[in-house]
């Protein structure tokens, strides 16, 4: 599998993108700096780390979303390549255009980070197949703007084809607004393009595949891509 | 030429900003606030003479990169 990783100004989670890839799958992601305007041939997986891109000035996402190489990732995506968006990666694909929606400040208005459940609401996807379906697995959150947002048409779609990827949920397995932790509508965590190759997602995958750093849920992911690509 | 865009959040979109200006403003005593709803000012001087080609330049900054139009209104005034 290659991967690329986008790296922003103000990126912060790329190394921990790439050692969970590196940890996983045994092959080394090329690091790919915003100003270039291809990415590597032959790349299969391109991922859009977390991090405070451009300092979160103007809106998250907003600035690194009209970066030179965003060209080339959108049209990695609309030749069906897969796509990781990871936290501020995630705002950096809607503000794209890449995926559909917002992230806003969590309703409680605090930077959130902890462990957190998320359910698998499908796993016939090239980031799931490792995990069941309805599966409660354990990863980590850290942002302050998480909150999905979009218009009642948008949300309609997302439910009606099945593009709801993860929600937040409690330890049981139940998504409640309890175990919502920003706000997001309909609990959503993360969410698939039409195509099911462009991931969108606010907790942190990448952060659970070791248990010396308290958990292995997220390693069902990288496992997935490494087999689809 | 100069213009100045004004940025502000749809309305029903939640703003916890202007909730905790609200909550700040009366702490502080400032009463009759029913709500406060924050938004962006952008003021912007333009090497552009012509009215209707500024406007243009500047819906289009709007549209691809100052407001994000899911969620965001914006408004852009021609100040002289």
């Amino acid at each position: 599998m290659k991967a690329a990783i986008i790296v922003f100004p103000g990126s912060n989670r790329e190394r921990d993108a790439g050692t969970a890839i590196h940890t996983v799958t045994g092959h080394e992601p090329a690091y790919v700096w915003h100003a270039e305007t291809a990415l590597p041939a032959g790349t299969d997986l391109v991922v859009l780390p977390g991090g405070f891109s451009y300092g979160d000035y103007l809106r998250c996402g907003a600035i690194a979303a009209r970066a030179g190489v965003m060209d080339a990732v959108r049209a990695h995506a609309a030749r069906g390549g897969l796509v990781l968006a990871i936290c501020n990666g995630f705002q950096i694909a809607c503000e794209a255009g890449l995926l559909p929606g917002v992230l806003m400040r969590n309703v409680n208005r605090r930077f959130i980070c902890k462990r957190q459940f998320l359910t698998v609401e499908r796993a016939d996807t090239a980031f799931t197949r490792r995990y069941r379906q309805g599966e409660a697995i354990e990863v980590c959150i850290a942002h302050g703007e998480g909150n999905y947002v979009a218009d009642a048409e948008t949300l309609k779609r997302l439910e009606g084809e099945n593009l709801v990827a993860f929600r937040y949920c409690d330890a049981r397995g139940q998504v409640t607004d309890a175990a919502n932790p920003n706000g997001s509508a309909n609990g959503i965590a993360g969410i698939y393009s039409p195509g099911l190759n462009v991931l969108g997602m606010m907790p942190h995958p990448e952060n659970f595949v070791d248990d010396l750093v308290g958990g292995t849920d997220g390693r069902g992911l990288f496992e997935s891509l490494a087999k689809a690509a | 030429m100069k213009a100045r865009v004004t940025v502000t959040l749809k309305s029903g979109v939640l703003d916890p900003q202007g909730k905790a200006i609200e909550g700040a403003l009366a702490s502080l005593g400032i009463d009759g606030f029913a709500s406060v709803r924050q938004g962006k000012v952008f003021d912007i001087d333009l090497d552009i003479n012509d009215n209707a080609a500024a406007e243009a330049a500047l819906k289009a900054a709007c549209e691809k990169l100052l407001a994000n139009t899911v969620v965001e209104n914006y408004r852009v005034e021609l100040v002289g």
